[in-house]
């Protein structure tokens, strides 16, 4: 579609309007704004990981002087037991509601069971520490193993699998059983040379982000309110509040703040309803700002999994066969994304025979939270280890196996549609011509290769492109800035209205201030969003165009746009954007254009990296010396962004792969609660992270964009994993590959 | 709880506030001087999200408390920039991307400020060694080096 | 919550008196990036007294008998000083490993022994230099050794009302150089999960004369070595005298299993750790 186009604007690093505001700290996140009157709201939450509430006692709270009010389960009005859309899929309203604030039972340790507010964040704290809770604590279950076990505790009495053939007649904590097939495994099986089987561990992790979730919400008299909050999706926000809180949308208006990171985590509420909540039991605005150890204890997390995968191959490389069985952790609440999983785990190969389970299994965690390409890094780890060891076996270089066996345009996938036009050979192409895949391994190191696949969505957004008399515009759009954002909308802007991008100013609007537009996430921002810019664009240009018309007395079809310009074919009058601009009053009114759409052709992108470690064999200790990242973005809006996405996502992968995981006691309490002991990588852990943009364009999209979000932090766990297990000749199976881990591989294979 | 009368300096501008002694010079920044420039990410000095300088050293505000800033000079990002011109790291970071969510810029412009303070001509691994108490999620740290190490040879002249 | 009061004392005596006459829990505030982290967790209140007006507390001198450490010296103006780190290379490096730049801005060799964390990096190099303690109270001043001062996790020999008012450390004989490692899962940042202090001296032949070994993270307090150096004693640090003393150093631990490392983990590491300080101290000591 553009792929002989030449683009102006779109390409190029331009600055990111926002940034001025980002470097000097003026920006407002979450937790920067406050409003006259304001008081504070702070969470009492669970000690146990597993346990009845008996009773609670909050008069010695209430009397503490300082304390406004207090609140709990019994302040949410009773809710039907359906899904709502929010986020990077749906969930339960009943379960939502039960995990904002615990109902009789908590289950994990850091479950929110009441909130006060008070003048001062210590004088609620203090409020806290007087009430009395009375609690039964039951046996934790912290493993899939142990859930799944016979005789297990169970967490919910009312939770029988489904996707069996049989509905179960006793509960267990196995949610769901989901299912994938095409052509025959066992046939596969028989037909191949060489099969490998293993089984893998990864651990819980958390996605992160260094700002903690924050909001500042009021109720007035009206029944009006407002929150101010950090989020990646302020429509959802909105959606899943009112609907806790039985409120009609229009009642609730949701700013949404500069945003301090999310990949997934800030997709869903936590503190936002029980600020609006406090707010009208107390009269005033209150602000709930979450510690450190609050937001790995109670937010998040990614799930764990427990991942067995076979594949069959011929000699010569033809994969025959791709088998796999998932167990995702779900944490306290049934909804991992484990189907994705299923979904994700082998697309990268062009299979004939492909046989997939995953299970959704319950746990005494935090409900896990969407984590950049949900469900994808998992499947994927063990899928592309196997891969790997597959290679190894034959004999073959793993990314000509790769390549022999590529998804390309017309590849079944195993969840339904044929692929379209996608860019895995080129990836795996570009890795393997690059000076680092060419580069010479020293002692004590090892390499690894590893590809991704995630779907990428589209979903709907609005956009107002808003003229101004002076010809200058703004973009009014709905889609939190997680990375840079507004600066490729800014871009595509200019791009279709040939005009320079200074002219056009994006922003990022309330819910009251701009139409529904689905939250920042599932890599669908640049292409959704993006997509809806264009149109509005496209609208803005039409209506230039008649008013050019109306001015010469000629149809609008006989008009020209060209370098902001409306160009009379029929004669030689030329009226530049900003004459038309000033002229609009008496041409019928200000210019204003929209798009409102649900974008559809998202395209999917593929991604492949290159690791190289080096291992200390006396202690275990891995070090990522070099590392390079390459991913089909379509068309980049701008280079350095995307390039951004594809190193950030590298480097948390990295971490996964790692040092990261939650420790828990015995007792289900989680240890390392913070950044000291959650060890995500650091600027001295890590080489520079060289980033390959592909570029095999989206037919479906005007400029060829593919989203680039989540692909990256796909390949990074294997692509570790692998080159681990180069270095010490020892295979891999469970993440992190943390010191203890590795050395204990090192030593019991001595 | 009495409070305490501080009298501190602040990017270079004398300012007195009222704060508890429990309060970090975090907490007072942002609730008592209406500073949000600086943030919090952790609170326990894990993250260098609320990286400030007293007295010239690079510090955690978090770690401070606010009535030990009596008599000090607090530098903050808010005093980075000079009126309406970008400091030239701060520039250097936009030229370089080195921001996405820009929730850690703010610790890294002051930190970076600091480290070129000290060591004008850093290599690469120096650079990462001295930032590796600020943390960030979102950008892999590759752009921020990259921003680092141009801010160093241009401030230097060397460009 | 926790503090509720807070105090500058200008000396030493001031220092005393203050804690001396606490109504309620004091403590002594130097850098804060233990104690505020601290008093952020607990519920009950306390005192603070700072004492980074004494100049005594925050300045060091090095003279022909060796070095005199202001305890609350910030570790970024300690570790600057090429003149303590000529002649003691490993404790100004396990200083230098404290936290993060921002940390090392404030934190302290001083608050790092009174601290006691059974981790602490600054300890087994204090007492791999035979390190000592003068300790101020209202009788007066006493000595201690840091072994001596560090008696539990968290613990120290002093009283309520007292203050470590100084560090005391002797010039080394001749040929004598110390290294100090930790082993951390990351390049910066981590508590270690084992640390090892090592002090050597060398005679012209290279043999080894005398020598220090302290290990940390792996009991509950720093421990010296004695089998460890023994190993070394006498030899050229060959590969059988360095693997001998790595077997004792990990023998003589008693590590636990936590959140950073397991028990065998510890045990194992602390010994390579021991091996490879014991050979970077007799590098340093030969360039003596």
């Amino acid at each position: 579609m553009s792929e002989a186009k030449q683009f102006k604007y779109i390409g190029t690093r331009s600055i990111r309007p926002d940034g001025f505001d980002k470097v000097t700290g003026r920006a407002n996140y979450g937790a920067d704004m406050s409003l006259p009157g304001m008081i504070w709201g702070r969470t009492l939450r669970s000690p146990h990981a597993h346990a009845k509430i008996k009773s609670i006692d909050t008069s010695a709270a209430e009397a503490l002087d300082g304390v406004f009010a207090i609140a709990s389960h019994a302040d949410l009005p009773a809710v039907a037991n359906i899904s709502i859309e929010a986020g990077e899929g749906s969930s339960n309203l009943v379960d939502l509601g039960q995990n904002v604030f615990a109902k009789d039972k908590v289950l994990y340790h850091g479950h929110a069971i009441l909130a006060v507010a008070a003048r001062t964040e210590a004088i609620a704290d203090q409020a806290i520490d007087l009430i009395k809770i009375e609690y039964e604590v039951l046996t934790p279950v912290m493993d899939i193993l142990d859930a799944m076990a016979k005789g297990a505790p169970i967490l919910h009495d009312n939770m029988f699998t489904e996707g069996l053939a049989e509905k179960p007649t006793t509960a267990s904590n196995v949610a769901t059983r989901h299912e994938f097939k095409l052509g025959d495994v066992e046939a596969g099986f028989a037909a191949a040379d060489v099969i490998v089987e293993r089984d893998f561990y990864t651990p819980t992790v958390h996605q992160g982000y260094i700002e903690p979730h924050a909001c500042l919400g009021r109720y007035d008299e009206n029944g009006q309110s407002m929150i101010f909050c950090c989020t990646q999706g302020h429509f959802d926000v909105r959606a899943s509040t009112a609907a806790l809180l039985k409120m009609n949308l229009s009642q609730l208006k949701v700013i949404a703040s500069e945003i301090g990171g999310g990949f997934g985590g800030k997709t869903t509420v936590y503190q936002e309803p029980v600020s609006l909540i406090l707010s009208k039991k107390s009269g005033r605005p209150v602000k709930m700002v979450m510690e450190r150890d609050e937001v790995f204890k109670a937010s998040g997390p990614g799930s764990a999994s427990r991942l067995w995968v076979k594949v069959g191959a011929k000699n010569d490389g033809t994969i025959t066969a791709m088998q796999g069985r998932f167990h995702y952790e779900a944490g306290a609440f049934k909804g991992s994304p484990v189907m994705m999983g299923c979904m994700t785990a082998f697309t990268p190969y062009n299979l004939e025979n492909v046989h997939v389970e995953g299970f959704d299994v319950v746990v005494n965690k935090p409900k896990v939270a969407a984590y950049r390409a949900p469900g994808a890094p998992q499947a994927e780890f063990a899928a592309e280890m196997v891969v790997n060891e597959i290679a190894e076996k034959i004999g073959m270089d793993p990314i000509e196996l790769r390549l022999k066996n590529a998804a390309a345009e017309g590849t079944q996938t195993i969840y339904g549609p044929k692929l379209k036009r996608v860019g895995l050979v080129e990836c795996l192409e570009a890795v393997r011509d690059s000076e680092h895949y060419k580069s010479a391994l020293k002692e004590n190191q090892g390499r690894g290769v590893a590809a991704g696949f995630w779907f990428n969505v589209g979903g709907q957004s609005s956009v107002n492109l808003n003229m101004n008399p002076d010809g200058t515009g703004t973009i009014v759009e709905g889609s939190p800035d997680i990375g840079g954002s507004r600066a490729s909308m800014q871009l595509m802007a200019a791009e279709e209205m040939q005009m320079p991008a200074e002219n056009f100013k994006p922003i990022i609007a309330d819910t009251e201030n701009v139409a529904f537009s689905a939250g920042t996430g599932g890599s669908r921002t640049t292409f959704a969003t993006g997509m809806a810019v264009i149109e509005a664009a496209q609208d803005v240009i039409r209506q230039m165009k008649e008013r050019a018309a109306a001015v010469w007395n000629v149809t609008a079809e006989q008009v020209e746009w060209s370098e902001g310009v409306a160009i009379n074919t029929a004669g030689e009058d030329r009226l530049t954007a900003k004459q038309i601009c000033k002229g609009a009053d008496r041409t019928g009114g200000q210019i204003s254009g929209r798009g409102n759409i649900n974008a559809r052709g998202a395209g999917p992108s593929f991604a492949v990296h290159l690791c190289d470690v080096e291992v200390d064999k006396e202690t275990g200790k891995v070090d990522v010396i070099r590392y390079t990242a390459a991913q089909d973005a379509g068309k980049a809006i701008h280079p350095s962004y995307v390039e951004g996405q594809l190193q950030g996502g590298a480097v948390q992968g990295i971490g996964w792969a790692l040092n990261e995981e939650y420790v828990y006691s015995k007792e289900g309490l989680l240890e390392n609660a913070g950044f000291l002991d959650y060890r995500i990588p650091l600027a001295s852990d890590l080489p520079m992270i060289d980033a390959i943009i592909v570029e095999v364009p989206n037919a479906f999209h005007p400029y060829g964009v593919r989203g680039v979000g989540e692909s990256g932090i796909i390949p990074p766990l294997a692509a570790v994993g692998s080159a681990v297990s180069h270095a010490i000749g020892i295979p891999v199976t469970e993440l992190p590959c943390s010191p203890p881990r590795v050395l204990k591989l090192v030593q019991d294979n001595a | 709880m009495a409070k305490v009368h501080v009298s501190s300096t602040v990017n270079g501008e004398v300012m007195e506030f009222l704060c508890e002694p429990q309060e970090t010079l975090l907490d007072v920044l942002r609730n008592q001087l209406n500073m949000t420039g600086t943030k919090e990410g952790c609170g326990s000095g894990d993250c260098g999200a609320c990286s400030v300088t007293v007295n010239g050293a690079l510090v955690c505000s978090c770690l401070v408390l606010g009535v030990e800033a009596e008599g000090a000079e607090i530098g903050t990002v808010e005093g980075v920039s000079n009126k309406d011109q970008l400091h030239v790291i701060q520039q250097k970071f936009l030229e370089h991307a080195a921001l996405q969510c820009g929730i850690c810029t703010p610790g890294l412009v002051v930190s970076t400020q600091a480290l070129l303070k000290t060591n004008p001509k850093p290599t690469e691994e120096e650079a990462r060694y001295y930032l590796a108490g600020n943390l960030c999620r979102c950008t892999g740290y590759d752009k921020i080096i990259r921003a680092v190490m141009d801010s160093a040879e241009t401030l230097r002249g060397d460009a | 919550m926790a503090v509720v009061d807070y105090k500058v004392a200008g000396s030493i005596e001031e220092a005393v008196s203050l804690l001396a006459n606490a109504k309620i829990f004091t403590q002594i505030l130097a850098g804060g990036t233990d104690l505020i982290i601290q008093t952020k967790a607990q519920a009950n209140p306390v005192a603070v007294v700072d004492v980074k007006k004494i100049d005594s507390m925050m300045s060091a001198t090095m003279s022909d008998s060796g070095l005199t450490l202001g305890p609350s010296m910030s570790c970024v103006e300690f570790t600057a000083r090429k003149d303590i780190k000529a002649m003691f290379p490993g404790l100004v490096d396990a200083a230098y490993l404290i936290g993060s730049t921002q940390v090392q801005g404030r934190c302290s060799v001083g608050g790092n022994l009174c601290n006691a964390s059974p981790a602490a990096d600054t300890i087994p190099a204090l007492i791999a230099n035979g390190a000592e303690c003068v300790i101020n109270g209202p009788k007066g001043e006493r000595t201690v050794s840091v072994e001596a001062f560090v008696t539990g996790v968290g613990q120290n020999c002093m009283a309520k009302d007292e203050l470590l008012s100084a560090i005391k450390i002797a010039k080394p004989a001749a040929g004598t150089a110390d290294a100090y490692l930790r082993f951390i899962p990351r390049s910066e940042m981590d508590i270690a999960v084992a640390g090892a202090g090592v002090s050597v001296t060398l005679d012209a032949s290279g043999t080894c004369t005398a020598a220090r070994v302290a290990i940390g993270a792996v009991a509950v307090t720093a421990l010296l070595v004695p089998e460890a150096a023994n190993a070394l004693i006498g030899s050229k640090l060959d590969d059988a005298a360095l693997k001998a003393a790595a077997d004792a150093a990990s023998n003589a631990s008693k590590p636990i299993s936590d959140r950073r490392g397991t028990v065998e983990f510890r045990r194992h590491v602390v010994g390579v750790l021991v091996k490879r300080a014991a050979v970077i101290a007799a590098t340093r000591a030969k360039e003596k």
